[in-house]
Formats: structure tokens, sequence, C-alpha cells
């Protein structure tokens, strides 16, 4: 039976090609894996192999011609002593399917009215005793490792040591070397390793000394872990919780002064969390362990000892993609997260003392981000300012602000502000990184601009 | 230290060294209609044919036992085969339809499955290194003795990752068989330009890992030290290296010219050390099989093969909405 052989698409762009020079000639017999010709592609010149096996019936387009059509019959391969003089058969080339169509509905469009949850975190009446987000953090970790005997944490110093930043004291000894695991100075080696153990069916815990150090794992962070449950078709993810603190410390320089907020936010199928108080410190990570997702949690050096209200409960959780309102208030909306809270919450003082009244929010989660009470709350107020300590470019808040323009521009009585870190790396000076930081005065500004105070 | 070969007296059977030739055939046949139905421009972007590597995969699945783990690069058709996927849903996963492995959404670098324990599939090369360890810590975490095959290039065993990787399953004792496929070309840069050491199999020993260099033309050899470097793992001793010296016929992609190398030294090796020759003639020699038997074996896998093909052509695209599935569990 006589097999016509088509002009090959030899790269991922190729249209059409030169066929340079035949290597064998009507009446050659060739094998699977012969070459059988030179062609040359928008790349280069490519040696094109025989697929099938049998004898060259009839070449049907000579060497040396140009602009050769992809899938063009070049010519006619068949069994010995097969009679192949007649044209070519008439079966029209396997041309590839036609591209779908490049739009896709976006997402579902946004509703009128914002819906919010406003059930508050915890019931009324609750016994609360004041903990810090260290001890916090270390008992929403441990009462997950109790729940769950596939939740392991590693990193460096996390065991013997008790952790760098004493997060995980005593861990080791409630959980023992198998489940509180020491690892060398090796970011993208154990990053990976815990990846493959999530695909492998357990809930790592990873702690980077600080997310600066997560930059030499970022390609599992992002590559392995956070796409691969798409690229299977949803047959395996990595479920599993990246941790530690990220931001400004205190004069520790540009290399350990780092906010990745708005890094890890942009990519698909990660989860982030960037919390401020100790309750959702502990609630929030208690909710990541039990995500089937990697989770991005996001922590703060300066809050690590700093105290809040934790609800005394046996299973507190805090769920992702719900904002907490911390202030109400009627004529600014201030919205924040992580340490950029602290700023929010100094300034909506501070403003209360001027007769303004701000509406703080902690986003608490950067991805999914809880649209429905910023909106809710910018409909309300008319007016917006972001705080974040992060870069001024690709901010959360240039986010948050873009969103507010698109579903609430006619709410708005003023442009909104991001207030942001500057975009500077981080000075070591102590003068300098207090510029180079957001302050309380800064957020008390923005408000007042949009206030038209 | 010589390049280990197969022993005279083989504990390989009449059966199973049929079943070689027949999986190895599989492989090639395979990717030459993958290549075929590139060039008709069903398949798209980047496509790395196994083409001349067959008996390594297929030498380390007759080591393996149900539960072992395998996870790879980019190069990945052939060992999506040798564990037993479905040649009509790697096909169907090359050109992105819905019957796919990964539903389309994959493609050839990205193809899993969790029944057959293939985890990937990666195109970041070495990635999958620390991955591989990373199952294995899952085996020995839950105390059971199976064990993780994780295949590389020679190109990536020059990437940082890989010694990061060695030092933790050394540490650990992961159940670890480093599979160094070592086909003397990374990308366009033959091994001697690219690496300073020739042999990539003593570089576990800086870690204690113990390395094997292996002749990876002859599947006989691949299995026979799949064994040991297995019975290592099981034994609870920790990681082991095999590398695998092979050599890839095509291009390091479909639309790599391959000028960096003679068209002669391709021919040579095709000539004098295909594997696939080998052990037809292995078959021949011992009468363990009749050339009609072989043309049988070519025509069932030929057949196979073209059954894929068609299912990968009328497989429909994924529906639209697939763009949004998949992100989060």
């Amino acid at each position: 039976m006589a097999i016509e052989i088509l002009m090959p698409a030899l790269s991922p762009t190729m249209e059409e090609g030169t066929l340079a020079k035949w290597l064998v000639k009507e009446g050659d017999t060739v094998q699977s894996g012969d070459i059988i010709a030179e062609i040359e592609t928008d790349k280069a010149t490519m040696e094109f192999e025989a697929v099938d096996e049998g004898v060259i019936g009839k070449i049907l387009i000579a060497e040396g011609t140009e602009g050769v059509k992809v899938n063009t019959a070049i010519a006619i391969i068949g069994e010995e002593g097969e009679d192949m003089s007649a044209s070519a058969p008439a079966a029209p080339a396997e041309a590839a399917p036609a591209a779908a169509p490049a739009s896709v509905p976006a997402q579902a469009a946004a509703p009128a009215a914002p819906a919010r949850d406003v059930t508050p975190d915890w019931p009324e009446g609750t016994e609360l005793k004041q903990q810090t987000v260290r001890e916090a953090l270390r008992d929403g970790m441990s009462e997950e490792m109790r729940r769950d005997d596939g939740v392991f944490l590693m990193g460096e110093e996390v065991a013997e040591y008790q952790g760098a930043y004493k997060i995980s004291q005593g861990m080791l000894e409630e959980f023992g070397s198998k489940r509180v695991i020491d690892t060398p100075i090796t970011e993208h080696g154990f990053a990976g390793i815990a990846t493959g153990a999530a695909f492998g069916g357990l809930k790592p815990i990873v702690e980077f000394m600080t997310f600066n150090f997560a930059m030499q794992a970022i390609d599992h962070i992002i590559n392995s872990a956070a796409k691969t449950l798409y690229m299977s078709g949803g047959q395996m993810g990595a479920p599993m919780v990246f941790r530690g603190p990220n931001g400004a410390a205190a004069r520790v320089g540009a290399q350990h002064s780092q906010d990745y907020a708005a890094w890890y936010a942009m990519v698909p199928g990660l989860k982030v969390v960037m919390p401020y108080s100790a309750s959702d410190y502990k609630g929030l990570m208690k909710t990541a362990i039990r995500d089937p997702n990697p989770v991005i949690f996001l922590e703060n050096e300066i809050l690590y000892g700093k105290s809040f209200d934790v609800p005394v409960m046996d299973d507190y959780t805090v769920p992702f993609g719900k904002a907490r309102i911390w202030r109400t208030g009627s004529d600014v909306t201030i919205v924040s997260f992580g340490i950029g809270m602290q700023y929010a919450l100094e300034a909506a003082d501070k403003l209360a003392e001027d007769g303004i009244s701000a509406e703080v929010i902690d986003l608490r989660t950067l991805r999914p981000i809880d649209y429905d009470t910023v909106l809710a709350s910018v409909q309300k107020t008319n007016r917006c300012v972001t705080v974040e300590e992060g870069w001024p470019v690709g901010s959360i808040g240039n986010h948050l602000s873009a969103t507010i323009m698109e579903r609430a521009f006619d709410y708005l009585d003023a442009p909104v502000i991001n207030c942001t870190g500057k975009d500077v790396p981080m000075p070591y000076a102590a003068n300098l990184e207090k510029h180079a930081l957001l302050t309380t005065d800064e957020v008390v500004a923005a408000v007042k601009q949009v206030t038209y105070r | 230290m010589a390049t280990r070969k197969s022993k005279a007296k083989s504990n390989t059977s009449p059966e199973e060294l049929k079943s070689f030739y027949r999986d190895m055939l599989l492989i090639r046949r395979f990717e030459e209609k993958a290549g075929q139905l590139y060039g008709m421009g069903l398949i798209g972007g980047f496509c790395h044919l196994y083409i001349g590597q067959e008996a390594v995969v297929v030498g380390l699945e007759a080591a393996a036992k149900e539960g072992d783990k395998r996870i790879t690069s980019y190069r990945d058709h052939g060992h999506m085969l040798a564990c037993g996927m479905n040649p009509n849903g790697v096909m169907a996963e090359l050109t992105g339809r819905e019957g796919g492995y990964s539903k389309g959404k994959g493609g050839s670098m990205h193809m899993f499955s969790k029944e057959k324990h293939f985890y990937g599939g990666h195109g970041i090369v070495a990635a999958q290194v620390p991955l591989g360890a990373g199952l294995a810590f899952s085996d020995k975490y839950k105390g059971n003795d199976n064990v993780t095959f994780t295949y590389f290039g020679d190109g990536a065993a020059n990437q940082g990752q890989v010694y990061e990787t060695f030092n933790m399953a050394a540490l650990w004792d992961l159940p670890v068989v480093f599979v160094i496929e070592n086909n003397q070309y990374a990308m366009g840069t033959s091994q001697q330009r690219s690496t300073s050491s020739p042999d990539i199999f003593h570089r576990g020993e800086a870690f204690g890992i113990k390395g094997q260099l292996v002749d990876g033309m002859d599947v006989l050899a691949v299995k026979e030290a799949g064994e040991i470097a297995v019975a290592h793992c099981r034994a609870g001793k920790g990681p082991y290296i095999l590398e695998v010296k092979t050599y890839r016929y095509r291009g390091h992609s479909m639309s790599d010219p391959a000028k960096y190398r003679t068209r002669e030294e391709v021919q040579k090796v095709r000539e004098k050390s295909d594997a696939i020759e080998h052990v037809r003639e292995l078959l021949l020699q011992g009468k363990h099989a009749t050339e009609d038997e072989l043309k049988a074996i070519d025509k069932e896998i030929k057949a196979v093969v073209n059954e894929s093909a068609e299912f990968a052509k009328t497989s429909p695209e994924p529906a639209l909405d697939e763009l949004w599935t998949d992100i989060y569990a």
C-alpha cells in the first residue's frame, strides 16, 4: 500500500520550509530511521528520517524547492514491486485541528452587591488568653501534628536548636526526630524533597529561616508545588505549607529585608496567608495544614513577640478568604495585612483624634482575597488607602486599587492611595532604614489626602 | 571501573527476554510515530524522543515491584510506556486532547499516573531529583519497603540541587535509586565539553553513596544492576547511583538539527550497539524465538501504536471550561 510522505513541521513555529536535498532516489529501499532528506526550517537545516519502511516510489517535490508548506506530500513510499507511477493518492493530508477560539469567558462577572461573611471569628463569651504570635504559631502546628500523623516539620534549626526564632520550641521533644527534622542549609534541595514527599501523600510544613532564603527554592515552590495539580489534570498535587518570617526585621540589610507578599500572591495554584494577630496565626496555620494545596504562610519577625487575645477552644480555625474588620468607621477604608496592620491601626487611632473615622480591614489571606469585604466598606466610606510594607510596583495595593476601580468606581470620592515601602533595596544605616520603611505618619497623610482634610 | 556487562548466564527467562523485546520495540515505534505526528503538526511545542535509550527503562522496570515509584525529566514517554501506562493516553496527551493522561493540560513534558506510581514528567532540568528523593522520603516515613527510581541525564548531573539531594538522601538513608541516563549530550553540549570528570557515578562517593557504571545498550546488564541497586535500597542501606551509558539517536528535541555530532557517530551506535537488535540476536541465537514470531511481535506493536495515534487524533480537544479546573484541590 502506497503511503504519502508529508512535508514535516520540524520546529514549534515552522509553517513552510525548503526541501534542500534528497538523500534517496526513486526505487531506493528505506528502513524506518533512515535519513531520506534534508529540510531547511525557519531555524536550521534538519535531517528528515523515514518512519515507514518500503521503496521510494515517486519523488513529488524536487530538491531545492522553497516554500513547501507543512503537510504537502513530498514523496510516495510503497512495498517492493508495487506500482506507484500513478498520481498520489487522493486522501487529503491531515491537518492540525483548528485552534480554539482565543476568547474564553473570564471568571464570573462581579456580583452587584458584595456578599460579606460577617460571622465572628469565635463565639461570643469564649474565654480568651493572652498569647504571643510565636506561641500561637507553635500551638497551631502542634495541634495539627497531634491530629494527623502525616504532618511533619522540616527546616534549618527547627529541631535541636528549637527554631532559629524559637517557633518550634518543645516540638522535637513531643514529636521526635522523625517528625521534626533538622535539614542541612540547602533550601533548594529540601524544598524539593518536601514537595516530593507531598506528592507521596505526606503533609510537610517547610520552615524557611526567612523567606529571603526561599529565593533559592522558588523553582520548587512555583514550578513543582503550585503547578503539578494542573499539569496532572487533577491527579496529584502538593498539600503542604511553606512558612517563615517575611519582610523587614531591623538593621539586617537588603538581602534579609524583603516582603514577598505580592510575588507569591500572583501565582495560581498557591494560597497565600499573611496574618497579623496571634489568633489568626494559630487559626490560619491550622487551616493551612489541612488545605490540600500548597500554602505560603508569611510571618513577621517583629510580630513574633507581640501578644494578642487568643480564644481558648479545642479546635480554633480561621477560614481562608475572609478578611477581619478590626475597627469600623465611616470616613475612609484602610486595607492592610501582616505587619502593615500595625501602621494601619496606629493611624486610625491618630485619625480619630482629628475626628476622622477609619474602617480598618485586615485581609489576612492574599490568595484568595476577600474582595467583598473591601468593596462593601468602600461603598460605605467612598475612600480607600492601602497599607503594606512591600515595594510599590506591582503591589497588593495596586491590585486592590484596580479591583476597586473596576467594581466600585461610582462609589469613589477620591483616588485610592497605596502606602508602601520605598522603591529601594533596604539600607543598613538606621536613619535610612527608617526612611525606607512605611510609617504611621505616611498613612495618616494619605488618609487626609483622600478625605481632603 | 569496568562497565557492567550482562553475565553469560543471566537470570532472565526466554519469556522475559521476549517481553523486553516487545517493550523496547513499543517505545521505539511509539516515538517514531510521535515524531511523525509532530511533523504533521498534530503535536506542538517541545517533544523529546527516547529513541536509542529504550534498554534503560525496560531493564530497570524489570527490577521493580508493585508500589515502587518513578519520576523523570521531560524525555518521559519511554518511562511511561515501560511502567505500563496506556499508549493511547500518552499519545493523546501529546496531541493535547481530552483523552490524554493530563486531559491535555500537561503535554509531552508533564504527564503523571497515580495508578502506575509515575510522578512526572518535569520540565526544569534536575528538579525531579529532590522530588524523587522526597517520594522516597514519604515511603520511608510510612515504613514500607518501596523504592523510587529517580531518572536524570548527564546534563542534569551538573545542577547544584542534585548534590543537595545526594547529601540529604545519604544522611537520611532514603530508598532512592538515582539513575543517571548518560546519553552523552546535554542538549548540544557533549559530556566532554560540559563535565569536568567523565565518571558521573563516582560523584556519590563524597556523600558515601555507592555508584555503578552500566552498559545502557544491554538490557540484561541494566536489569542486573537495577536488581543490585534496588536490593540495597530495600535493605534500608540508603540511596544508590547507577550511571547508565546510553545514546539518543534523535536530536535533543524535534527542532534540534544535531549538528554537534556527525552522522557517522550516530550510525555507528545504531549499527553496533542498538539495544533492540541486541535482544533480537539473543532471542534468535538462543532459539528462543523464530523470525516469524518476532515479525508477529513487530506487527502487534505496530497495531498498538497505530491505534494510539488514531485515538490521539480523534479524542476531542479539552472542553474550554477545563481552563479553570484543577488549579486548586
